[in-house]
């Protein structure tokens, strides 16, 4: 197995790595005060603009261009709002973070406030995270006690409040409109944008919002210099290294840093160990998060055009492109949390779409009828088509529902429906075709766990 | 009755009150504090919260209404949440579901026969790596097999007193 850097990652593993002795024995900390006493927070901007970091929560803009877009002479106060809502099916990245290095994320907050000169920052954690609720709340104590939270940071007179708060069981929540409703005590349901959250975000002020792991990496980018830390990627303008995740049917799930620009099946069968069983070979990975488009092995890349992004990997498997967000774009899907879904030969993938859908149905916030009402529809007609109740012409009906769902929308809830629904049925249409003429084996799904637990097999 | 909040837990609304520019904003917060005290979300603790907050009841009752951590009905004392999103699907969770069924004797949504424990169904709960799991009251159990999961209940079901009356036994809902 490859034995990548561990940056981001460096503390995991350390005994009590959650304490601010442990975390400030092995450097927590020393970039915070850096930043305060000895950089101007133009310097930091710069250095984050030229990191090359794309956003770690699934949309993958570029951080310090969001910085960027505070207004200028605004005598409002800033606010930084941390997205520590993880709820993507498949990915379980930040909460990593918070558990085992809830210092780090800290002092990238503390570094991100003096950069954009917020003096208060919230951090929004999902209610179910408790451990994660808790270390944070314990980070920020020790950091308060020892003076590193306060009026004046390192004698600094910049004064820095950070506080957690906390959800209450939405993953609309993450989408940055809704998490901001949701912090000023209403539904969280999503904002129109224009104004943008830069603009005008938590209670009515320039609010930056970003996600756990692309604050986390401040330190390191302040550490390393921007340029070096975007060095670390394998890929142009997407730069350093990340928590990659992988589920499902590997031998060894779980978070992995690495490189920005490995390859899905680097992430499958160096780092997960490969696959579970090895008599069932990998049929289809759902790359960053359940509303990225599916990728299966068997499908070359064609990019003859030399002009092509995906040219140098013409003719290719599509696990072999690297992880990027602009290569994964080109490939027709997206690079979203970066937590891979692995799935092997025993799996229907109309079983899949009913589990997503039956996600997406439950978690349409029911603000905007095509998602309301989209959502309800592709969990009805997949249940039909699982339980044999389904039509020939269902298939097309899926595919319109989603197509009515698309771009019309306030929010990208639709599209993230609409898009791995799209997927699934154009990788493996004859599986939904086959399932309208006599439906699937039940519970199929549940049948491919049933040897691994509870050692009844 | 009327609900009131405990003394030591009012110390915390204060300080709340003080992290945010507006007082609404500490809705989310305290509706879980009253829900910690109380078990459930009643219609007094949404006046309580309106009160306290000087919000109108309608917009507090919206807020329950959107977010599935507020039980709406009251749960027994112990709420067990399975996820049954995909990668935990892929690794058995329908089979610790119909097992938890079969040793509660109710379906998701509803409360055991004995009153202890109410079974729910969760959406992704950011475990994928550690599955199949569920979370149990706060905490979280991963990389289940059905014999761990029997040893954790028997663990709780000795340590819960059982309720002391139907009236107390939560709805079936």
């Amino acid at each position: 197995m490859p034995d990548f850097a561990k940056v981001i990652s460096s503390r995991y593993g350390i005994p009590e790595s959650h304490t601010l002795r442990v975390a400030e024995q092995h450097g927590a900390y020393a970039e915070a005060r850096r930043a305060f006493t000895s950089l101007a927070p133009e310097q930091i901007t710069a250095e984050v603009k030229d990191a090359s970091i794309r956003g770690r929560g699934g949309a993958g803009f570029p951080a310090g261009v969001k910085w960027g877009f505070l207004p200028k002479g605004n005598t409002k106060p800033v606010y930084l709002v941390i997205n520590a809502d993880e709820g993507e099916p498949g990915t379980f990245k930040d909460r990593t973070l918070m558990e085992l290095d809830p210092h780090r994320l800290i002092e990238g907050c503390m570094i991100t406030m003096r950069a954009i000169g917020a003096h208060v920052c919230y951090i929004y954690v999902r209610c179910e995270l408790v451990l994660s609720i808790d270390r944070l709340n314990a980070a920020i104590e020790e950091a308060k006690k020892r003076g590193y939270i306060g009026n004046a940071p390192f004698g600094v007179s910049h004064p820095i409040s950070i506080y957690v708060h906390t959800g209450a069981g939405a993953y609309i929540c993450g989408e940055e409109t809704s998490l901001l409703n949701s912090l000023e005590g209403l539904r969280g349901e999503p904002r129109l944008k224009p104004p943008f959250p830069a603009v005008s975000g938590a209670f009515g002020s320039p609010t930056i919002v970003n996600n756990v792991e692309t604050i986390a990496s401040v330190p390191d980018i302040v550490r390393m210099g921007g340029k070096a830390w975007a060095g670390q990627s394998r890929l142009p303008n997407d730069g350093g290294t990340r928590l990659y995740g992988v589920s499902g049917h590997v031998k060894k799930p779980g978070v992995y840093e690495a490189p920005v620009g490995l390859t899905l099946r680097e992430l499958i069968y160096d780092l997960g160990g490969g696959m579970l069983h090895d008599s069932r070979p990998l049929k289809a990975v759902i790359p960053g998060g359940s509303s990225t488009p599916v990728l299966r092995p068997d499908v070359m890349v064609s990019a003859p055009d030399p002009k092509h992004p995906l040219h140098p990997w013409n003719g290719k498997s599509t696990i072999d492109v690297p992880m990027g967000v602009d290569t994964y774009r080109a490939l027709g899907t997206m690079l979203g949390t970066c937590c891979a879904i692995v799935m092997d030969s025993s799996v229907n993938m109309v079983e899949v779409a009913r589990n997503l859908m039956h996600f997406y149905a439950h978690e349409s916030c029911g603000q905007c009828t095509p998602c309301r009402e989209g959502t309800g529809w592709l969990h009805d007609v997949l249940n039909n088509l699982c339980e044999g109740r389904g039509k020939p012409e269902d298939t097309a009906l899926l595919v319109d529902i989603a197509n009515n769902m698309m771009g019309n929308t306030i929010c990208a809830f639709a599209d993230g429906t609409a898009m791995p629904m799209l997927g699934l049925i154009q990788q493996f249409r004859d599986e939904f075709i086959a399932a309208g003429k006599g439906g699937v084996q039940p519970r199929s799904l549940g049948e491919t766990a049933r040897p691994l637990v509870g050692g009844r097999a | 009755m009327a609900f009131t909040l405990s003394a030591e837990s009012e110390k915390i609304v204060d300080e709340l009150l003080k992290r945010y520019p507006t007082k609404r904003a500490v809705c989310l917060p305290l509706l879980h504090l009253c829900q910690r005290q109380n078990g459930w979300v009643s219609r007094d603790v949404i006046d309580y919260v309106a009160a306290r907050l000087e919000l109108p009841t309608s917009e507090v009752q919206g807020v329950v209404t959107f977010y599935t951590m507020y039980h709406q009905h009251p749960v027994a004392p112990n709420v067990v949440w399975v996820c049954r999103t995909l990668s935990c699907e892929l690794r058995g969770a329908r089979e610790v579901q119909r097992h938890l069924e079969q040793r509660f004797g109710c379906k998701a949504g509803q409360t055991s026969r004995d009153g202890k424990f109410t079974l729910k169904t969760a959406e992704c709960l950011a475990a994928c790596g550690q599955a199949p799991m569920v979370q149990i009251n706060d905490a979280y159990h991963e990389n289940l097999t059905l014999a761990a999961l029997d040893r954790i209940l028997d663990e709780l079901a000795a340590k819960t007193a059982a309720p002391a009356s139907d009236a107390q036994r939560a709805s079936h809902h």
